[in-house]
């Protein structure tokens, strides 16, 4: 193991050392996996040429799956055990899932988030995508013959918090270290702006199967700032397939019942769709159970089914020009991405909002992945130093729920993240010892129109009179995007705090279980697993530790260097044993020990910052 | 290069700092937005968590951070009311709206007539026609606040002036927000 290796800030550690990090697009009909090699971002194929896997799961007996284009081309033939689209139903619950009817699923009501029913048991949307991620980490894996190192993962830029966490869950069931989620409007927007060297302000509109986005970037140098996000987490092109589909039925005068039915007309309607991108007009046809259904669309018939999709996209564009107060005038360019633009109706109407032609000059369905790939590749620090530097926002507001069933928001929309507020509460009746917290996500005023992400109660407040305590409720959203909250009371001295994950996520154990459950992960082998992660741990903490004494050793005392120097050894030589455990208690201390000397060197940076001096003056 | 013990003296940055200092910033209304933007991103390009992602939890604790600290001066700087608010504050008048309630008779009556205006206001024009007033009514008041706490030299009573003005505006830009929710749903 090269233990204490000094890498100059800037430099690239030898090739062979390089870390394999990856860009995942996790999307709602189909999936990529990109990295950056050769100093260029460039989609992974499989065995046979394929960079799009379809995101489609089928559950066979004797718990064997496929994954892909063999699970998709039985959709119709085993619509129940066939699982597409789940991205739909991450972090939802079956309340929360417009039109379920129409789908060929057995929904279960679980808690938290729904599940579906299969023949090889229930299945939560967590687990399918954790079963799309694995096939792609094993892409990466047999492409680069080694491990992982890390991954950055899209989400939609409007996933609220639920879905946030439910998408890092399926990773760390897959088996994959999360290095960063990025929205993946910014993830295009990187891709983009890096390879045709724009600068200016942009808009991202990001219409992908099941959900749409858009966002409103300034790029200048490396610096890609989302100045204002918006969209609807619940809007793709699967919605124009059913639009088409229910037409058709009704033109025909068909009903659909079974599962076979439902997902086959889908899929016709799919066809049908994307033929009309091309050709005036076309055929929808299907096998139903009660014989062939064939019935003609021309594409204006289709354009009108569609308008009022399209017309809710440009509501949310209208909106986050206006939440960034700028006129269309002023941004200089409209970005497609998302495979529903190419349908030529999206086009136009973009063009048409912006009086200028829309940006196609890069594939839509690949772009995502390439920027996470870019951004997964710098965040792994492969790349260079200071070359990309991404300001994200949070799409949705953050508060708590008071009296009446009204919302109190903590943290606004569209402020950049990380980001931290807090606000007083009191008790409302003498002697009140407890405070129930209700942490809630959405731009409405009424609870109960907003999503509930979390419950908690603050315990043990010492009995006062109403309106004496001082109830600090802090949020916290990180650079991922998800929130935490913490509450304390302040006057009595006594401080209770509680820390909460939204109760969308999977709580640990549950994932425990589930990797206990033999996920399809080929390495069975928990233990080993455990101990090379944590050696590689322990090795990145030493490589990160050296080349920062490196750096800026001068700023530690004598007594200060030997502490840690003793960290730094501690971890070297139990790394060098085979207890997981003991490397990690150990990384963890020389985490701990060098707490303030990262204070210490992060305050440097911002003195050199503010002077305009860099490190090449020094 | 200096010793360890005169090299932690010379750095004086702290969290606790106030934004104008943190940003290094004169201490005064007056800003130029594009100016905050770029000591913004020059900050978090030195701060952001995303800089440390290979230096292990801790320093993606201090990361965070700072980078919230940045964020947080950054919003209450290149928004011009929260600015002068917060400069009222700095120079011994906070706002404290809740307990200062009071308003000249003729502010009040200019918003009556906003909000009724607003109520009988048909269609995306005639709101956005609003909007445009208020915003003139907005700009005149700011510049008024600019000139009490950037020209005034009796520091004291020019921000408990200005405060006042902040107050007015808070009630201008919750009009706005009402504004923007209409359009929201037109």
């Amino acid at each position: 193991m090269a233990l204490l290796q000094i890498s100059e800030p800037g430099q690239s550690p030898n090739p062979h050392e390089r870390r394999i990090a990856v860009g995942i697009d996790l999307g709602t009909t189909h999936s990529l996996v990109a990295s950056v090699r050769h100093g260029h971002a460039e989609c992974l194929p499989d065995d046979q040429g394929r960079v799009i896997l379809p995101s489609a799961v089928r559950y066979l007996e004797e718990g064997r799956r496929q994954i892909g284009a063999d699970a998709l081309a039985a959709q119709a033939e085993d619509p129940e055990n066939t699982l597409v689209s789940v991205k739909r139903f991450m972090g939802r619950r079956l309340a929360d899932v417009a039109g379920a009817e129409k789908l060929p699923y057995r929904f279960e009501d679980t808690p938290g988030m729904l599940s579906i029913v299969t023949r090889d048991g229930l299945k939560s949307p967590v687990q399918v995508s954790a079963e799309i991620l694995a096939t792609l980490r094993f892409r990466a894996e047999d492409t680069f013959v080694d491990d992982v190192f890390g991954a950055v993962i899209t989400v939609p830029a409007y996933f609220d918090d639920a879905q946030r966490q439910a998408t890092k869950d399926a990773a760390q069931l897959a088996g994959l270290k999360v290095l960063r989620l990025i929205n993946e409007p910014t993830a295009a927007a990187i891709a983009y702006g890096l390879d045709n060297a724009s600068e200016g302000l942009y808009a991202v509109y990001d219409l992908g199967g099941g959900t749409f986005d858009i966002s409103l970037l300034r790029l200048t140098k490396g610096v890609f700032e989302v100045v204002a996000t918006g969209g609807d987490a619940a809007l793709g092109g699967d919605d124009f397939d059913h639009a088409l589909a229910d037409w058709v039925l009704a033109q025909a005068g068909v009903k659909v019942r079974s599962a076979h039915d439902k997902r086959a007309i889908l899929v016709a309607a799919r066809a049908a769709k994307e033929a009309l991108s091309s050709a005036g007009e076309a055929r929808l046809t299907a096998e139903l159970d009660a014989g062939p259904l064939s019935v003609p669309v021309t594409r204006s018939q289709f354009e009108q089914l569609a308008k009022p999709l399209v017309d809710k996209t440009l509501s949310s564009v209208r909106r986050v020009l206006r939440d960034a107060k700028v006129k269309t005038d002023e941004v200089q360019g409209a970005v497609m991405v998302g495979g529903s633009t190419r349908m030529p109706c999206v086009r136009a109407a973009v063009s048409e909002l912006f009086g200028r032609e829309v940006l196609i000059n890069l594939n839509p369905d690949e772009v995502v992945a390439l920027g996470a790939a870019i951004q997964a590749n710098a965040l792994a620090g492969n790349g260079k130093d200071g070359e990309l530097l991404l300001l994200d926002v949070i799409p949705l507001s953050l508060g708590l729920e008071t009296m009446g069933g009204l919302t109190e928001r903590i943290i606004e929309r569209n402020s950049t993240i990380p980001v931290a507020a807090a606000q007083d509460f009191t008790t409302f009746k003498d002697g009140q010892t407890a405070l129930a917290l209700h942490v809630v996500q959405g731009e409405r005023e009424l609870v109960s129109e907003c999503r509930s992400l979390a419950r908690f109660e603050l315990r043990g407040i010492p009995p006062m009179a109403a309106g004496a305590a001082r109830i600090r409720v802090s949020f916290q959203v990180d650079a991922d995007g998800l929130l935490s909250v913490s509450a304390k009371e302040l006057t009595s001295g006594v401080e209770a705090t509680v820390q909460v994950k939204p109760s969308y996520g999977l709580a640990d154990d549950q994932i425990a279980h589930m990797l206990k459950d033999g996920f399809a992960s080929a390495e069975a082998d928990m233990v080993a697993r455990k101990l090379r992660e944590a050696r590689v741990e322990a090795e990145r903490m030493l490589l990160a530790t050296a080349s920062a004494l490196a750096a800026d050793g001068d700023l530690l005392s004598g007594a200060e260097r030997v502490d840690i120097d003793a960290l730094t050894s501690a971890v070297g030589d139990t790394a060098q044993g085979e207890d997981a455990d003991a490397i990690n208690a150990a990384v963890e201390a020389l985490a701990k020990g060098t707490e303030a000397f990262a204070a210490e060197r992060m305050n440097r940076g911002i003195q050199q910052a503010l002077t305009g001096r860099n490190i090449e003056n020094l | 290069m200096r010793g360890a013990a005169t090299g932690r003296a010379f750095f004086l940055m702290k969290l606790t700092d106030n934004d104008f200092a943190l940003f290094g910033l004169p201490e005064r209304q007056q800003q130029e937005r594009a100016e905050i933007d770029a000591r913004w991103k020059s900050l978090q390009a030195q701060v952001h968590p995303d800089r440390f992602a290979s230096e292990g939890a801790a320093a993606q604790r201090v990361a965070m951070q700072w980078a919230v600290r940045v964020n947080e001066a950054h919003k209450r700087l290149r928004d011009p009311l929260a600015r002068a608010a917060y400069l009222c504050e700095l120079r011994g008048a906070p706002i404290q709206a809740n307990e200062n309630t009071a308003m000249p008779a003729s502010f009040l009556m200019e918003q009556m007539e906003w909000r009724e205006a607003l109520d009988e206001a048909v269609g995306v024009a005639a709101i956005e026609a609003l909007d445009v007033e208020v915003d003139q009514r907005e700009k005149t008041l700011l510049s008024e606040v600019q000139q009490l706490l950037d020209d005034e030299n009796d520091a004291t009573t020019a921000a408990s002036a200005a405060a006042q003005k902040v107050r007015a505006l808070m009630f201008v830009q919750r009009f706005r927000s009402d504004i923007a929710k209409r359009l929201d749903n037109a």
